[in-house]
């Protein structure tokens, strides 16, 4: 690479100046000449046969323009589901833009009420009356899987969407047999709602003479909800449809989602010959758009007595709620089921996952996605070795870690093919125990046990799989994805010198704008307040499949340097031409490019620009202007890694947990802009704190959501946390060429289990070896008082 | 019913429903799309503004209960084209990655920087109670009301 | 999320507000709102006529007149937090009020307001009781108080009567209180008191140990007095093992709330525990 000035420089970000004067246009702002709005009934019951849905008073109401039901759209077909992972194509159920007979959980979308304003079409739902039939409820995934439980999907007998392995059983069950000991744990990693503070939203518009649809949408993946709602629900051309996913209030994956309404609000904008617009309230983004997590795990861990792991067997229930999301099958096995070897050399593993069908809200990829469970899975396992083997956690991990030479390593042939790209996780783990003064906190623990206190130390050393992509890889047969995972970029250098960088991906949050100019500005040599970053419309910008797990710089960044690299050799040879040199005599470098040897005999980017653009005297056979397009597939994915620790104390009076520290050395390769990369590490350790300690969905049996208001499920808020001490090693990923690995989710993945890991450890003197999460002080309270969880 | 409120210093009238929530009545009537709506329940404070000198939730206050009164949004912390103190320190302090509760997020830090000038660590977090940011783990947040702090401190000395 | 379309009225004056009350007999009355607008936009609550008390001026006080401390209906969470008198003769309804919600919260909502809507969870409602204030109520008839031990009689529901308007809120201040202190475990998503305790100690009688009132909120389906704890503190140094031997009995005869935060068994030991800790710093003064 060309020596640098902005790789790596922690700059303001360029998004903010309209987020922190409120000129930013987020969905809710939308507002077009004539516009409607629309509000959607959902389902009372979670499990219910439809015969009647009478709208007449309704329909009579003030202000209302029209009330629709499932049977109006019966012409448009079910969302696709595009990740049909883990052999479930024969059990796909999937919503339909409304329910027509039959809803599988409470909050699907049955009825839509039009009206002139929001007000008009709210009052107007309450007078929609539904005929249910209530049909039998299973919410419990080990339930559902028991002969005469309630059937949802007649072609998903025993309610099993599918049953999916990786690994080599046999031979971890003989080396099970064979270890010095083995440890038999139950794990719950329990629902999550990933509400970002912005709900979902669409608007849509419909041009007659043309048939062309623009739809405003809040995704995280503007380019694949086209492709997904054009040619599978309405079976028109791709190109018929723009969609504009305009500044998107975070996602944590729950934005990536084709989901009913976005169609739903297209189809009605035809309907009714006007722009409509449909804003999701808090409520409705609790029960209908979707969960994350929900794994009930059975995990078996075999070691010698010196700590040496042998063996991991893992048999995994994996709700998937009462009908499929786009992406739902492929979390729980490839995203979580391939990531069992966590960071340790582990010669035997064996997954089992079966995913289920039952009356709850639909799950899917939320922050992290698979790798936050099977991290959780393998940290859990390590720290019960050490606690039955008697040996310190940070001796076991050390003892397994996988060395930097055996890098590219191949975790048993679970990955499929792939390989860890890079590591150094003894690196990473030393400097986290060093921040945290592990040994001067092992005497201080000592003391406090003494003193009738509990405190705790827990580690987690994590590694994760970033920038998901490889197309010959996730296109495997069995793999189940249906289309490509590449990214593509272009970079355009206009004749006043201006860049525009145009990319597939997709910005709600993560500061691509800023990030992506840093890349230009070095390349070019240009300021950075010359480069300008469009995404996120599909009128403009090249297709890319959006932005998730963290593959927008591995896989994005990528893209964008690749045509920074054209147009830098297009300059360089423009130049040659101008200055009559030769072209292999002629250096770009630092915004300029010169004659090797006469450094004075120079064009500028901005002469060259200029010169591209005019076109009065480029060299024979070279096509004006400075625009160059490129696709990037890599060649694997990316591996970061790391360590966390969290301190702890526990009230044994109440149960409560006070964290004291949290420290957390991350490894994500290079890093563009650290005070963004930051930023992202300390979001993602309070949503994985957030998972160990507070937050849960919970289901009652009758299917509703007990935890469907922002009163009842607990986001954490600031004071809920101490300052987060961060530091990082830095371990290039040779996968790319910017040496970048993707940051962000290690927060979210490496957190939950270094929190319980730390809980169980303040516990250990009350013989708690484990509880799930949350750590309610009321489940606490309960372990130290011997008390079992009355039943609900 | 007529309610008559000052916005960001310009008096206006309007004939309102007695159950138009002042969020709406600031977002919907005048046009002001910088305060956000998050949740149903007076929960996330995407919505906050100051009404008559408060910060309140205004998806949790009827433009009725407004009449008369005086309100600060986000639209009017800068002044004369200059960025106020707490919207340069959240952006040097990335205290903002999506940016939705961000207008919010200002107008209590605001708040608080009106009650104590020179907040402590445990101030600034207990005052931030009312408003829910799920992207930054609240530390840069939290820098920027302290940074912000500091820039008030020296704005009010310099004068 | 919206409410339901209803009739306004601000009135000026709290005798106009009662006409008003006797005019629309469904009237639901806003003091700050923080409460009914959100069962407003749930749709939980739909009154056909809302009476906005926010117009009436003097009813936002705090004073302290022979003895008593006087707080107006209207006086918002953060003006109690906030205010030195408070703090100085009754600090368990300041470190209350300091507690609810949020700043925005605490900006708008009042005591009254509180204390009216008796929700089962909320932080006034045990030191009212622990204070052993009075609420000042005006009807149709003549002004009279409600002594708080009679206030609350379920879960949402007070001894106001239809029509009946809370304008003031009173505190005894004799016999001296020497110590008093509110403790509480909060909901981590709606900060209210899965647990709230708030212990009083008064000056007792020549030669004798102190006055020990003791009440819990967020326990029950409303606010109650831990009788038997006072009479077995009473007179009593706070001694911890005092304390805690009387806690046995914090809830003899109640019955505990069930929900996700807690179930009966851990209710309860919460109760002993906060209720341990208010009357210890109570002790410390």
């Amino acid at each position: 690479m060309a020596a640098t000035t902005m790789f790596g420089a922690s700059i303001k970000r360029r998004e903010d100046p309209r987020l922190i004067t409120g000129e930013a246009n987020f969905l809710e702002d939308i507002r077009l000449p004539g516009m409607l709005h629309a509000a959607i009934l959902r389902s009372a019951h979670a499990h219910a046969r439809i015969r009647a849905i009478r709208t007449t008073k309704a329909a009579k109401a003030p202000g209302v323009v029209g009330v629709f039901t499932g049977k109006d759209f019966a012409d448009l077909n079910p969302l696709p589901c595009a990740w049909q992972a883990g052999g479930v194509k024969n059990n796909v159920n999937t919503p339909r833009v409304l329910e027509i007979d039959r809803v599988t959980f409470t909050g699907a979308g049955i009825a839509v009420v039009v009206a002139d304003d929001p007000y008009a079409a709210e009052d107007a739902l309450a007078l929609i009356e539904v005929d249910y039939e209530p049909l039998p409820v299973v919410v419990d995934p080990e339930e559902a899987i028991r002969p005469g439980a309630p059937q949802l999907h007649e072609n998903a007998p025993n309610n099993i969407c599918m049953d999916w392995s990786c690994g080599d059983r046999e031979a971890t069950e003989k080396a099970l047999r064979a270890a010095d000991v083995v440890i038999r744990q139950r794990l719950i990693n329990q629902r999550l709602i990933p509400t970002p503070i912005e709900a979902r939203g669409a608007v849509a518009q419909y041009f007659p003479t043309t048939g062309e649809y623009t739809v405003w949408m809040t995704s995280q993946a503007p380019h694949v909800m086209r492709l997904l709602m054009a040619a599978f629900v309405f079976g028109i051309p791709e190109t018929k449809i723009r969609v504009i996913s305009p500044q998107i209030g975070g996602a944590f994956g729950s934005k990536i989602y084709l989901y009913p309404e976005y169609c739903l609000v297209a189809a009605l904008a035809k309907k009714v010959g006007r722009p409509v617009k449909w804003l999701e309230t808090r409520k409705e983004n609790y029960v209908a758009t979707t969960h994350g997590r929900d794994h009930i795990t059975d995990l078996e861990v075999g070691a010698r007595a010196d700590g040496t792991v042998v063996a991991l067997k893992v048999k995994t229930l994996a709700n998937l709620g009462g009908i499929l999301s786009t992406i739902a099958p492929g979390i729980p096995t490839t995203l979580y089921g391939r990531m069992l070897s966590g960071a340790y050399r582990i010669p035997n593993i064996s997954c089992n996952v079966v995913g289920v069908y039952t009356n709850t809200g639909m799950v899917d990829a939320y922050r992290g996605a698979g790798r936050p469970e099977a991290t959780y899975v393998v940290e859990r396992a390590m720290d019960l070795v050490a606690h039955k083997t008697g040996l310190d956690p940070a001796e076991v991990r050390r003892r397994n870690f996988i060395p930097p030479e055996a890098f590219p390593y191949d975790p048993v042939g679970i990955l499929a093919g792939l390989r860890y790209d890079s590591g150094d996780y003894d690196r990473a783990l030393t400097r986290a125990l060093q921040m945290a003064g592990y040994e001067a906190f092992r005497r201080e623990q000592a003391q406090a046990r003494r003193q009738g206190r509990y405190l705790g130390v827990g580690l987690s050393t994590y590694v994760e799989i970033c920038g998901v992509a490889p197309s010959a890889w996730i296109g495997l047969p069995g793999q189940g994805w249906g289309a490509g995972l590449w990214e593509s970029a272009n970079v355009r250098v206009h004749l006043t010198g201006k860049v525009v960088v145009t990319t597939g991906s997709q910005s709600h949050g993560q500061g691509h704008e800023t990030t992506l100019a840093q890349l230009a500005a070095d390349e070019l040599g240009v300021p950075v307040d010359d480069v300008i970053v469009q995404h996120s419309d599909t009128l403009g910008t090249p297709f890319g499949y959006g932005t998730y797990g963290s593959r927008s710089a591995a896989v994005g960044g990528v893209a964008v340097h690749m045509s920074l690299q054209k147009i830098k050799e297009k300059a360089r040879r423009l130049a040659a031409h101008l200055l009559e040199a030769a072209v292999d005599d002629v250096v770009f470098e630092g915004g300029r490019a010169y004659v090797r040897g006469a450094p004075d005999r120079a064009k500028t980017i901005q002469e060259l620009a200029l010169a591209a653009s005019v076109g009065y005297n480029l060299p024979a056979g070279m096509e004006p202007f400075f625009d160059e397009t490129s696709y990037y597939d890599p060649p694997n994915c990316t591996f970061p890694f790391g360590a966390h620790v969290c301190i702890v104390e526990v009230d044994p009076d109440t149960g409560w947990v006070k964290i004291l520290r949290y420290i957390a050395v991350d490894d994500v390769g290079r890093v563009i802009n650290p005070l963004i990369v930051d930023g992202q590490v300390q979001g993602g350790i309070a949503q994985g704190v957030a998972q160990a300690l507070w937050e849960g969905a919970v289901y009652d049996r009758n299917g509703q959501l007990l935890t469907a208001t922002m009163m009842d499920y607990a986001v954490p808020k600031a004071g809920f946390f101490p300052r987060f001490e961060l530091d990082r090693t830095v371990t290039p990923s040779p996968t790319n060429p910017l040496g970048v690995k993707g940051a962000g989710e290690t927060g979210t993945i490496a957190s939950p289990a270094a929190v319980v890991n730390a809980v169980m450890d303040a516990l250990a003197p009350l013989g708690v070896t484990h509880l799930d999460m949350p750590l309610t002080p009321r489940r606490i309270w309960q372990a130290i008082h011997g008390r079992k969880e009355a039943a609900r | 019913m007529k309610v008559t409120i000052t916005t960001n210093g310009v008096t206006a009238s309007h004939d309102v429903e007695p159950r138009l929530l002042l969020v709406h009545y600031l977002r919907e009537i005048l046009g002001l799309t910088g305060t956000h709506i998050g949740c149903d329940t007076a929960s996330c404070g995407a919505c906050t503004v100051h009404l008559n000198g408060l910060a309140v939730k205004s998806c949790n206050v009827l433009a009725v209960q407004a009449d008369g009164g005086t309100i600060l949004t986000v639209e009017g912390l800068a002044r004369d084209g200059q960025l106020h103190p707490i919207q340069e320190a959240f952006w040097e302090e990335h205290g903002l990655q999506c940016g939705f509760c961000t207008p919010g997020m200002m107008m209590t830090a605001l708040q608080i920087l009106q009650r104590h000038p020179d907040p402590s660590e445990e101030q600034i977090r207990h005052g931030l109670e009312g408003n829910l940011c799920r992207c930054t783990g609240y530390q840069h947040i939290v820098n920027a009301v302290r940074a912000a702090a500091r820039k008030m401190a020296a704005q009010a000395g310099g004068r | 999320m919206i409410p339901a379309a209803f009739d306004y009225a601000a009135p000026k004056t709290v005798d106009e507000a009662l006409r008003l009350l006797r005019r629309h007999r469904d009237a639901r009355l806003m003091a700050g709102g923080q409460s009914l607008l959100s069962l407003m936009k749930l749709r939980a609550a739909t009154p056909k006529m809302v009476v906005d008390l926010g117009r009436i001026r003097g009813l936002a006080y705090i004073k302290e007149t022979a003895g008593t401390l006087l707080i107006g209906a209207m006086t918002t969470h953060e003006q109690i937090a906030s205010s030195a008198l408070v703090w100085k003769r009754a600090r368990a309804l300041a470190e209350a009020a300091e507690q609810i919600g949020d700043i925005q919260v605490r900006n708008r909502g009042t005591i009254g307001g509180s204390l009216a809507h008796a929700d089962p969870a909320a932080d006034y409602p045990a030191a009212f009781l622990a204070l052993e204030g009075m609420a000042v109520v005006r009807g149709p008839g003549r002004q009279r108080t409600i002594p708080a031990d009679g206030f609350f009689t379920g879960l949402f529901a007070t001894a106001l009567k239809p029509g009946e308007i809370l304008t003031e809120v009173r505190i005894p201040l004799k016999p001296a209180i020497i110590g008093s202190a509110y403790r509480k475990m909060k909901h981590p998503a709606s900060g209210f008191a899965i647990v709230g305790a708030a212990a009083v100690l008064r000056a007792g009688a020549k030669g004798q140990g102190p006055q020990v009132r003791l009440a819990f909120t967020g326990a029950a389906a409303h606010a109650f007095r831990a009788r038997a704890v006072e009479a077995a503190l009473a007179g009593q140094a706070m001694t911890e093992a005092a304390v805690k031997a009387a806690m046995e009995r914090a809830t003899e005869g109640v019955e505990m709330l069930e929900d996700l935060a807690a179930d009966a068994a851990y209710r309860a030991h919460l109760v002993r525990v906060f209720g341990a800790r208010a009357l210890l710093a109570a002790g410390a003064g």
